[in-house]
């Protein structure tokens, strides 16, 4: 099934994501999957995410439909040229997997191959430009392609809270232009900023899903407040972990502060996108909480 | 080495907005530049009455010798609506440094050739990419200003507006977003979508 049908039904969409191990055993992560992921309406595997070599997404996504959920293929830009790029959307095609996250993907710097090449023939917005090629029945060389094109639910990310939100909306605005159908966001702490952020961002008439980070603990903060692109951890919700350690460390004070900043978006965005990292067993308490 | 060969008669044309200062640099003799087609090029602009005035000159590149050569011509520059630069990438990020509000804009591709490079300040780097993005970008090369060289706009990555990459490094996309909302150019963020020809200096290499 394609995101995009659910949004069309006015849902409010949910997704989460989960990374594939540096491995190639998934039975755990496939039944974690399983447990926590079913209800929800799509599943995003990551694309050697923070640029760290692991299990193909691609792989991944074919085992997590294999299973019955329904995945979203992430692409990044960063290890495959145009050429590759294009051959594994066939490959997603041919497996049946129909939704996309289409990335510029990190730098090779920051990951653990900080000697690789990093390729960037593409980026977010002509990636988009090239799944909407693709989908005409003509690949990005002008060639056609044999038989009936691809058809894809193509999403893109956007940074909400970026201390550049206007440059942000730009791009935003460049990827719809070039075929983008929905948003994820990159993880919100400050509501109002995303309000701010979606007031703006509404007149481009695609749904955006809110991204959330449960917040796992006061070092994972101040780790994402000084190293993570696009996040500001206010110091009010630091305090709240510090206030009570055992309940912080149980998760259930993440869980509450992540289903506050739900239900306070909720009305103003038509989805929300929950990377667990690790605790996809939260994520039915998370969802509970937040009245999904 | 390197050649700079003429932008398309169109495209050149379309960039021409009103009156012109123009800037020529011979300077590198390793430069192959395209004298006699830019000659021409602009006598019939001079015709049509769009230039306010022209310097041909070499090593627009060396800043303090350019700062002198401009202000001779300033009453020239202040008439213009934009400048236009016949030299190499690095030739017109030069300019472009110097009018905080003035368009400056690329008449020309730089392609590589092998051989010695000639004199070049390292503050502005050109990447002889063949197909100069100058004029879509403020002036600011995204290829080098960039560390993924991104031609459609900013990533996701950059922090407190340094890059992700080098926090001793600004963001490249920034810097070209505040210097077209300084031109009052932000239209140019919403250009079709970009994608790179990694064809153009084998081209080059077979026709030459």
């Amino acid at each position: 099934m394609k995101i995009t049908e659910a949004f069309e039904r006015g849902e409010f969409v949910v997704t989460a994501e989960v990374g594939p191990p540096k491995g190639f055993h998934i039975e755990h992560m496939l039944e974690e999957a399983k447990t926590y992921l079913s209800g929800i309406t799509a599943v995003n595997v990551t694309d050697n995410q923070s640029s760290v070599m692991r299990l193909g997404s691609l792989a991944t996504c074919k085992a997590l439909k294999d299973e019955g959920l329904t995945p979203i293929f992430q692409i990044t830009c960063r290890d495959r040229n145009r050429i590759a790029l294009q051959s594994d959307l066939l490959s997603a095609a041919m497996f049946g997997i129909e939704n996309l996250l289409l990335l510029t993907g990190d730098h090779t710097k920051l990951g653990d191959h900080p000697q690789a090449k990093p390729v960037f023939d593409l980026d977010s917005v002509s990636l988009i430009h090239t799944v909407k090629q693709l989908e005409s029945g003509v690949d990005l060389g002008g060639n056609e392609l044999v038989g009936e094109p691809p058809k894809f639910a193509k999403g893109a990310v956007v940074s909400p809270c970026s201390d550049s939100v206007d440059a942000q909306l730009a791009k935003m605005e460049r990827k719809v232009a070039a075929g983008c159908d929905y948003f994820q966001t990159q993880a919100v702490y400050e509501p109002e900023k995303f309000i701010q952020f979606m007031e703006k961002a509404k007149q481009f008439g695609k749904p955006v899903q809110l991204g959330i980070v449960i917040p796992k603990s006061v070092g994972m903060c101040r780790y994402m407040n000084a190293n993570v692109a696009g996040i500001h951890i206010p110091e009010e919700m630091i305090n709240e972990l510090k206030a009570d350690k055992e309940k912080t460390k149980a998760g259930i004070t993440g869980v509450e502060i992540a289903a506050r900043i739900i239900r306070e978006c909720k009305p103003y965005c038509q989805g929300v996108h929950i990377m667990a990292m690790g605790w996809e067993s939260k994520v039915p308490s998370l969802l509970e909480q937040a009245g999904l | 080495m390197l050649i700079t060969q003429l932008k398309s008669k169109e495209t050149i044309a379309s960039l021409v907005n009103g009156k012109v200062f123009i800037i020529n640099c011979q300077g590198c003799k390793e430069v192959s530049f395209p004298e006699k087609e830019a000659a021409e090029f602009q006598k019939k602009l001079s015709a049509e009455g769009k230039v306010t005035g022209i310097i041909t000159t070499d090593y627009i590149c060396n800043p303090e010798n350019m700062k002198l050569r401009l202000s001779y011509h300033q009453a020239e520059i202040d008439a213009a609506d934009m400048i236009l630069v016949f030299s190499c990438g690095v030739g017109v990020q030069t300019i472009a440094e110097y009018f905080e509000d003035k368009k400056v804009c690329a008449a020309c591709d730089t392609y590589p050739l092998p051989g010695f490079q000639g004199v070049t300040p390292l503050e502005y780097k050109c990447d002889q990419c063949g197909e100069c993005y100058l004029n879509l970008t403020g002036g600011i090369c995204p290829i080098t200003a960039c560390s993924k060289s991104l031609v459609n706009g900013q990533c996701g990555g950059s922090k407190n507006g340094k890059c992700e990459v080098d926090s001793e490094m600004e963001c490249g996309w920034e810097r070209i977003y505040r210097r077209l909302a300084q031109l009052g150019r932000l239209d140019l963020i919403k250009c079709p979508t970009q994608i790179r020809n990694y064809a153009t200096d084998a081209e080059v290499s077979e026709t030459k």
